[in-house]
């Protein structure tokens, strides 16, 4: 049995099929096809979650995608739980474990719904007005309390353990929609040879034709029609069917998002397949099929559990076989829920009464209802409900006529008409326009390539809104170039053409009455609150919408925009249109992290970039730092060693002995032709026509702004050859830089630039004994301090393979940089290693890096320099071409603020106690007994303990800094405040005699 | 996600290949040196935040590398039309793009509202 309230025969689900769930540790059968929703209510289960702000008990209102109040968690396993999902969407899988949400201790006793009694002080804006005071309160006390009692689900906190595809589709024709309309717009663009992809949010095409079994096309049922048709379609090789595909988001030049549920209906998934799968679709055109959705009665306490859209209902019976009452009640404004009553009826329900808003519903219903001995109350109202957890009864009266009498029900249907879904035409920045006739916002003004047919178009008649699709599914090929060679016939029919509809308020819940009478579900807002706001003096549709918060949960108001703006509409006294419709936004229904993410998680979130030399690194076993997207050797450890252990030793040991560090990650561009030295003349402050072949020169690099942007060593190897090299962080942007200026402000010039940062692998020696341990290895290359200087560059071979080699340090000792083809890089680091480490020479890391070259005063742009430094401030004037005529840079130098007195400007600091190691980025003051708060003078940019010079050192930005050497600055901690001393930037070797070892 | 047409490649190419690059039309100056004060701050820090047709730089990044001009519209966001580097301004009155009333808007939200 799969649940009391199946009615035998009814339905298009196989009794036989059975499958299992637990609803809040309850186990239910339910039929495969069945959603979560179905299941329950063939259970009988009709509460199924607690509102967000009043805690109201609050039950199924749909059979679709637009559900504002059955949203549940599923869980798979602990790793595998989703919050939030509609029952109505979700199917049943054997064993899937459902949680109803929002509700403490149990859903039908709940702790919060307290909020419902205190009702009076959560109206509408109360966030903005009860929690004001005093400031702090809000971070600490209000948001946090407020956030635990009202939210929805709860997030897994376990990695997910699913995988998620992704997919570049393009075609011809895309159709958003598989209901009648665009079944049959698929279907001629197909029969055009054009490529279509089709796609639908429910498990199965059809869309209305799910509830409206009245509906014959073809000569066979609607429904069968449309899985006939859908089957056909998915057999052409132009075509692709997508079922459970939602489209979510419509973006520019017909650009659409849709995800698919690959695996979430599966009792058993394969584990290979995707659990769901992100389309990115470029369509040359978009046909839009999304249909209507039907709205909901405004009335006092109409957000009872059992309370239902009159179309669901009809869903229920006639796709889930599912009665959703014995007794049910109608309330209506429109003649599409008759046919809900009929079909319930017909099935051997109970019918208590059809309550209709108008004075005149229409005829054919009307008759059909009498010929149905269905008791029909036109120009009634229901002005009340009662019942705890499911609705028993509702009251009725004549409109304008008090109070009236209850009526005993477990049921009642609502329908107050239908809204065009407009959504993926007004995400494709559409203008829509307002239909006075039928009172609806339609399609005005289209943007982009698409066209809307159907229901979503304001199409009502059947056999209309198949034409209409047949041509605008011919219309949208041809603009592709293909033509249709024969006419597709369809052909259908239908029961009853629906007449009425209206918006905003019922009877008895018109301005001046303070009933809840809820136009959106999922935030608890009540007519009352639309008026509210606009009385508070909300006159926008805007303001009214984040006033009261209508329409913006997780179901963007699809029931709720219109009544909302009905509201406002009659309470500022102007015309719906005047008032304005708010603004569609992607996604049309909440999408996963997951899908979105898709595989961008884990490894696969950024780029790992390691150099030649990581493998045999790790061996010695160093840890590793991000630098970007670099993993760089940090330290290495010996046994024993924490960090601190392990750099100090470094340290020493390349001072004492050497060292070797893989330099690799720097970067390199080779600049190359007749006019590359012109070329770096612009680029750079340097001059580089000076500059001789074999020899190298530091370089700065400045914005033309005047600030440095990035600096580094260059070496010519020949007239019309430089490498040159950048900071790590700035190799991209440096080319890029480059880039630009060559091509668009000195295309005169004759240079190429190639980014050569992964060609080679660079290994520095650095020490006194550096010479010495590279000196066997090396052919061709006299390494003399005679022959080969401090800055200068051979090229020759090492270890047999060629080598551009640098004599130049970035530590102040005798240095080398050992340039070779990346891929013989870990041979030689493994040769050179091999004669290192019998010397005692050691390997260091980025951490020893940094600490040597601050020892010698050496700048890191990016880390002693901000974007807001000079050469000058960086004491770095040197570096600037006093002659030059031009380069990047050489106006922005000389802007006022920038040769002013006072700039900040790179010094040392030598804390009094040389035992303390400042705090990089920590404030500096003149005066520490001033008054708070304190004028901050500098700061720190660089700070380290120095094995070498056996206490701290650190470099800083200070005002005025060049003129302060000697004098006794001040860095206040939150525990004591820091004497420092200004001094020069050099801290070991003052003389610099060790360099030319 | 927008596709641009590259004028070098010859073909539109997905908007992921491409990164903006500033205004374009606006010349270094040949004679940096001799810039007063304002002049310098008109070439370097002064710019019109357009709503409308808006002339701009765009780097083929991911592509064939090479710096390209644009005009768009940066109320649709739609490229009007790309051209290559040192070519000249294209004539606006043939450019602007036929339909595209503003897109939704806070003024025009009031304005409706009104």
């Amino acid at each position: 049995m799969s649940g009391a309230n199946r009615i035998p025969g009814a339905g298009r689900l196989t009794p036989a099929k059975t499958a299992r769930f637990v609803f809040d540790g309850k186990s239910f059968a339910a039929l495969e096809g069945d959603t979560v929703a179905s299941a329950l209510l063939a259970n009988g289960v009709h509460l199924v979650g607690r509102s967000f702000k009043y805690h109201r008990p609050r039950g199924i209102v749909s059979a679709g995608a637009e559900e504002p109040n059955a949203l549940i968690g599923v869980e798979r396993d602990a790793a595998r739980k989703q919050p939030n999902v509609r029952a109505t969407v979700q199917e049943v899988f054997d064993g899937m474990k459902v949680i109803s949400q929002n509700r403490w201790p149990s859903l039908s006793f709940d702790v919060g719904a307290v909020n419902n009694l205190l009702s009076p002080f959560f109206a509408a804006g109360f966030y903005y007005k009860t929690f004001m005071w005093p400031k702090q309160a809000w971070k600490h006390v209000y948001e946090p309390r407020i956030r635990a009692a009202a939210g929805l689900g709860v997030s897994p906190t376990e990695d997910d353990t699913d995988h998620y595809s992704s997919r570049y589709a393009h075609c011809d024709v895309l159709v958003i929609g598989a209901g009648v309309a665009g079944l049959s717009a698929a279907l001629a663009a197909a029969k055009t040879g054009a490529r279509v992809i089709i796609c639908d949010e429910q498990a199965e095409v059809g869309g209305a034709l799910h509830y409206d079994k009245s509906v014959t096309i073809n000569g066979i049922e609607g429904f069968t029609w449309a899985q006939a048709t859908a089957a056909e379609l998915a057999g052409m090789e132009n075509v692709t069917v997508l079922p459970r595909t939602t489209a979510f988001g419509y973006y520019a030049q017909n650009f659409v998002g849709l995800t698919e549920r690959v695996t979430e209906h599966l009792a058993k998934p394969d584990r290979k397949l995707p659990r769901e799968r992100l389309w990115q679709v470029r369509a040359k055109r978009v046909i839009i099929a999304t249909g209507a959705i039907e709205r909901h009665m405004v009335f006092a306490n109409n957000d009872r559990p059992g309370i239902m859209l009159a179309s669901a209902a009809r869903t229920f019976l006639n796709h889930f076989g599912v009665a959703v009452g014995k007794k049910v009640g109608v309330y209506t404004a429109n003649d599409s829920a008759y046919e809900a009553a009929f079909d319930l009826k017909r099935a051997g329900i109970t019918v208590a009464a059809i309550v209709d808003s108008r004075e005149k519903p229409g005829e054919a219903v009307l008759a059909e209802a009498r010929k149905l001995g269905i008791e029909v109350l036109a120009g009634h109202a229901v002005v009340d409900t009662a019942g705890k957890l499911r609705v028993s009864s509702m009251s009725v009266a004549r409109n304008g006529g008090g109070r009236g009498r209850s009526i005993a029900i477990d049921a009642l249907l609502v329908s107050a008409g239908w809204t065009p879904s407009v959504h993926m035409f007004s995400q494709s920045r559409g203008k829509v326009a307002y239909d006075h006739e039928s009172q609806r916002f339609l399609p005005g003004t289209y943007a982009q390539d698409c066209l809307s047919v159907g229901a979503c178009n304001g199409t009502n008649d059947l056999q209309a809104t198949i034409e209409e699709s047949l041509a605008a599914g011919e219309l949208m090929s041809n603009a592709s170039g293909f033509t249709a060679a024969q006419k597709v016939e369809v052909h259908g029919t239908n029961a009853f053409a629906w007449t009425g509809g209206m918006a905003g308020a019922a009877e008895g819940a018109g301005p001046d009455t303070t009933v809840k009478a809820f136009i959106d579900f999922q935030n608890d807002v009540c007519a009352k609150d639309i008026r509210l706001a606009v009385r508070e003096g909300m006159h926008s549709i805007e303001h009214i919408k984040r006033f009261t918060t209508n329409g913006m949960a997780t179901d963007q108001g699809k029931l709720s925009n219109i009544h909302g703006l009905a509201i406002a509409a009659e309470t500022l006294g102007r015309e719906i249109p005047k008032v304005g419709l708010t603004t569609f936004r992607a996604p049309y229904t909440p999408v996963t992290f997951g899908a979105l993410i898709n595989h961008s998680r884990g490894e696969l979130f950024d780029p790992t970039r390691k150099t030649p030399m990581h493998a045999l690194e790790e061996a010695q076993g160093a840890v590793f730092e991000d630098v970007g997207q670099w993993k760089r050797a940090w330290y290495y450890p010996r046994a024993g060693e924490d960090m601190h252990q392990a750099v100090n030793r470094e340290c020493k040991t390349v001072r004492d002995v050497a060292g070797i560090f893989d330099a690799s990650t720097l970067g390199k561009i080779e600049v190359v032709g007749p006019d590359a030295a012109q070329f770096l003349n612009l680029i750079y402050t340097n001059s580089w026509d000076t500059l001789k072949p074999g020899r190298c020169r530091y370089g700065i690099m400045l914005r033309e702004d005047g600030f440095v942007y990035d600096d580094g060593v260059v070496g010519r190897m020949a007239e019309d050859r430089f490498h040159v090299t950048t900071t790590t962080g700035g190799a991209a942007r440096v080319m890029n830089h480059m880039e630009d200026y060559l091509q668009t402000e000195f295309p005169h010039l004759n240079v190429w630039l190639t980014s050569a940062t992964e060609q080679w692998a660079v290994i520095a020696v650095q020490g006194p004994k550096a010479r010495e341990i590279i000196a066997p290895l090396v052919e061709g290359i006299d390494l003399s301090n005679e022959a080969f200087p401090h800055m200068s560059v051979r090229e020759g071979k090492i270890c047999g393979v060629p080598t551009r080699l640098f004599r130049m340090s970035f530590t102040g000792e005798t240095g080398f940089e050992v340039n070779v083809p990346a891929d013989f890089g870990p041979a030689v680091w493994a040769a050179i290693w091999e004669r290192a480490e019998p010397m005692g020479a050691c390997s260091y890391g980025t951490e020893t890096m940094h600490i040597l070259r601050a020892e010698k005063g050496y700048i890191i742009v990016g880390q002693d320099t901000d974007g807001t430094v000079t050469p000058d401030d960086a004491s770095l004037g040197w570096a600037v071409g006093k002659k030059k005529t031009d380069f990047v840079g050489i106006r922005g130098l000389r802007r006022p603020d920038l040769v002013a007195d006072g700039r900040k400007q790179l010094v040392g600091l030598l804390t009094k106690d040389p035992k303390v190691v400042l705090e990089e980025g920590a404030q500096i003051v003149a005066d520490p007994n001033q008054a708070l708060p304190m004028t901050m003078i500098g700061h720190v940019t660089s700070s380290y303990w120095s094995e070498n010079c056996g206490r701290s050192i650190a470099l800083a930005l200070v005002a005025a800094g060049k003129a302060r050497l000697g004098e006794t600055l001040y860095v206040p901690m939150p525990d004591r405040t820091i004497a420092v001393e200004v001094s020069d930037m050099v801290f070991f070797d003052k003389e610099g005699g060790r360099i030319n070892g | 996600m927008l596709l641009i047409y590259c004028p070098y490649c010859e073909e539109e190419r997905s908007e992921l290949e491409f990164r903006q690059a500033g205004d374009a039309h606006i010349a270094r100056p040949t004679n940096m040196t001799e810039m007063t004060d304002e002049e310098f701050e008109a070439f370097f820090f002064l710019r019109d935040n357009v709503k409308g047709l808006t002339y701009e730089r765009w780097r083929h990044l991911n592509g064939c590398g090479r710096f390209f001009n644009a005009a768009r519209d940066t109320v649709s966001d739609k490229f009007v039309t790309t051209y290559k580097a040192g070519l000249p301004k294209p004539d606006i009155s043939t450019l602007r793009p036929a339909t595209e009333a503003t897109v939704e808007t806070y003024e025009a939200t009031e304005s409706n509202a009104k």
